[in-house]
């Protein structure tokens, strides 16, 4: 792609080409973002909101009757004790680990990039969250003990056991949500003041006044405010990678063959972190058309997250490798059965599902053609999504539904209510993403203004001239 | 009996001078000037934070980290005290034949807590030493303060520095290039 007149600004301090395109200075960039909050509800938005309300209506449902009549409903049977409501589990905490990686690793390695995507990310993050968090509250149908989950002693003055990995869990995943909360407001108090001061609505601004807590974009302020952000960053990085290590300390401490592996922990984050790409680009993919801000989200990311999916992939790809490996030189049967068992029992087909969608399929994102294709690209985050959903279901329950004792064996099928809670799920992610993008900044504008070239108190001058055409031309236009 | 907090606006019926500058590198001058005349009550504005300001202002290192050293580890040490106590004070009970404080066991808890409370402690540590939430504030009353949010570049001069006036000051941040300069009364 020839290089268009958006990027013939290059950088001059780095020579690179400009992340932003389109030729955007600072009030074209709150414009480009503000003018879709201020505008009319668009009708396409109701197209969105609706069915994803609709799918949330189906949450209550198979909860309500969950709680009314119990886990019989479900398809459960003596082996397989836990199946869908731990796989959406780790489903969702998983999606939400690609908005931290976005908004905190990807902050301490100063990837500039980033800027344009971590607001909806970190919002995905958080909707993610809530979805997961539904699940242990809801697994043993009866809610009105969830509060056993906390470090509380129960009506029979029994403590919950600090030495198990489920509540660590707890601990985990409800801190991963309230840090991930914090730290998206703390980026949301400059750009809720930018919509204070574009509101003309008394209400609006009242609102949005209350929540921008008088921010005034002081320099004395934004000392503190970019040390806390560092801060947040650096306290977000090992949280995360913890928080998918200690899900897979779930079935890593127990002693069952298939989950009694050392290989968890860094094979949960991995995946976690390519479903979460995955989910983001397919957010990402729509959200970029629907509100027209091809200029701020632009090729390179997309292809950017490409790159991260493929190599989470292959570390996905290798693990399922390394599993097998260390079933056979361990040399214990069991675990060799449970293997075989995995790829060639009764649910060979979820494995091969699995396989196919994790590590086959991607394999395309090794040409730019397809990273840059964002027909392909989005279908690809669909395939990689229902993947990632199979391997935890694949080994969840295919290492619980043939145990050490043959007559003991069964064969796990869900029912409809496990589906229509999982479709649920769904419905309250889609439905609180909607509501993001109407009503709250989805791109950080404060962070794009400060990427732009001219946001350098020297860009002018001494300005070396580059020869563009010898700038890498990776900027697709669009 | 003293209030909590310094003050943290001037009292009388001027609040000070606040002056628009066109971009980031015309902020970052003025701030150098400002700073070497020799003012200390007053601040730089703007939509984003300007690469190289604080120094131009000279302003010291954010005392934050040392909050969130001290919460993080105030955290870390509850939780594994919360754990002793219930595995050993509250409910003894021994599982798997471990000891009652086993404590590698309470590690991830002890992890997660500590950073929960590190992160609380950036987060209000930040607020608090910004004096955030303050809704109200004299610099609101200017019609093109409006414009910090989206592309404005500020330097605002307290009437309570020891080196302001009314008059000088203005005169001193028009010659700094300053686009526009009004003074705000104290709301």
């Amino acid at each position: 792609m020839a290089p268009t007149e958006e990027n013939a600004d290059c950088d001059p301090v780095r020579g690179r080409a400009p992340l932003i395109l389109g030729g955007h200075d600072f009030p074209s960039i709150t414009r480009a973002v503000c003018d879709p909050l201020e505008r009319p509800t668009p009708l396409g938005w109701w197209a969105f909101f609706l069915p994803s309300l609709g799918l949330l209506g189906l949450l209550g449902l198979a909860t309500g009757w969950l709680f009314w009549e119990g886990i019989g409903i479900w398809g459960l049977n003596n082996p397989v004790g836990w199946a869908f409501d731990i796989t959406n589990f780790v489903f969702w905490v998983g999606i939400g680990h690609a908005g931290t990686l976005i908004s905190a690793i990807l902050f301490l390695l100063r990837q500039r990039w980033r800027t344009s995507i971590n607001r909806s990310a970190e919002a995905m993050t958080i909707f993610a969250v809530m979805c997961a968090l539904i699940f242990p509250g809801i697994h043993v149908g009866r809610i009105w003990v969830a509060y056993w989950m906390l470090p509380l002693p129960n009506q029979m003055s029994m403590w919950p056991n600090f030495r198990s990995p489920l509540l660590w869990d707890v601990f985990a995943v409800s801190i991963y949500g309230t840090v991930s909360v914090m730290f998206w407001y703390v980026g949301l108090v400059p750009d809720l003041a930018t919509v204070r001061d574009r509101a003309r609505s008394l209400l609006r601004r009242r609102i949005f006044g209350a929540l921008a807590l008088g921010w005034r974009g002081s320099n004395r302020h934004w000392q503190h405010y970019e040390r806390a952000y560092l801060i947040l960053a650096g306290l977000a990085t090992p949280l995360v990678l913890s928080v998918h290590s200690i899900v897979s300390m779930d079935f890593a401490v127990s002693q069952l063959p298939g989950w009694h592996t050392t290989i968890f922990p860094p094979y949960f984050v991995a995946g976690a972190i390519f479903s979460g790409f995955a989910m983001v680009v397919t957010l990402m993919v729509i959200t970029r058309q629907a509100f027209g801000m091809q200029n701020l989200i632009t090729i390179r990311h997309f292809e950017n997250m490409a790159k991260i999916m493929i190599v989470t992939g292959l570390m996905v790809g290798y693990a399922y490798a390394m599993e097998f490996f260390i079933a056979w030189y361990s040399g214990n049967p069991y675990e060799g059965f449970a293997l075989l068992n995995r790829a060639f029992g009764p649910y060979s087909w979820a494995y091969w599902i699995m396989v196919s969608c994790n590590v086959l399929l991607p394999q395309i994102l090794w040409w730019r053609k397809a990273r840059t294709n964002l027909a392909i690209l989005f279908v690809m985050s669909l395939v990689v999504n229902v993947g990632m959903w199979f391997e935890r279901f694949v080994i969840i329950v295919t290492s619980l539904h043939r145990d050490y004792l043959p007559s003991s064996w069964d064969y796990y099928v869900p029912t409809i209510w496990e589906f229509l809670a999982l479709l649920g799920s769904f419905g309250l992610f889609f439905t609180m993403f909607c509501l993001f993008v109407r009503f709250l900044p989805i791109v950080a504008t404060a962070e794009v203004k400060g990427v732009l070239p001219q946001a350098d108190p020297h860009h002018g001058e001494e300005r070396v001239v580059l020869d563009v055409s010898k700038a890498p031309a990776r900027e697709a236009t669009t | 009996m003293p209030p909590l907090l310094p003050p943290s606006l001037p009292d009388g019926p001027t609040y000070g001078v606040l002056a628009r500058f066109a971009g980031p590198r015309e902020l970052l001058h003025a701030c150098e000037r400002v700073r070497d005349a020799g003012f200390t009550r007053w601040d730089a504005h703007s939509p984003f934070p300007v690469h190289g300001l604080d120094r131009a202002m000279g302003l010291g290192t954010s005392p934050l980290p040392w909050i969130v050293l001290a919460l993080g580890l105030a955290g870390a040490a509850g939780a594994m005290l919360l754990q002793w106590w219930v595995h050993v004070r509250a409910y003894p009970l021994v599982i798997s034949g471990k000891p009652l404080f086993s404590w590698p066991a309470f590690v991830p808890v002890t992890f997660e807590v500590g950073v929960l409370f590190g992160a609380l402690g950036a987060v209000f540590g930040m607020f608090g030493l910004n004096r955030l939430p303050m809704h109200h504030h004299p610099l609101f009353q200017s019609a093109t303060f409006e414009r910090v949010s989206d592309d404005g570049f500020f330097v605002s001069i307290e009437s309570w520095d020891p080196k302001f006036d009314a008059q000088t000051t203005t005169r001193m941040l028009r010659d700094l290039g300053a686009v526009d300069v009004e003074l705000l009364a104290s709301s």
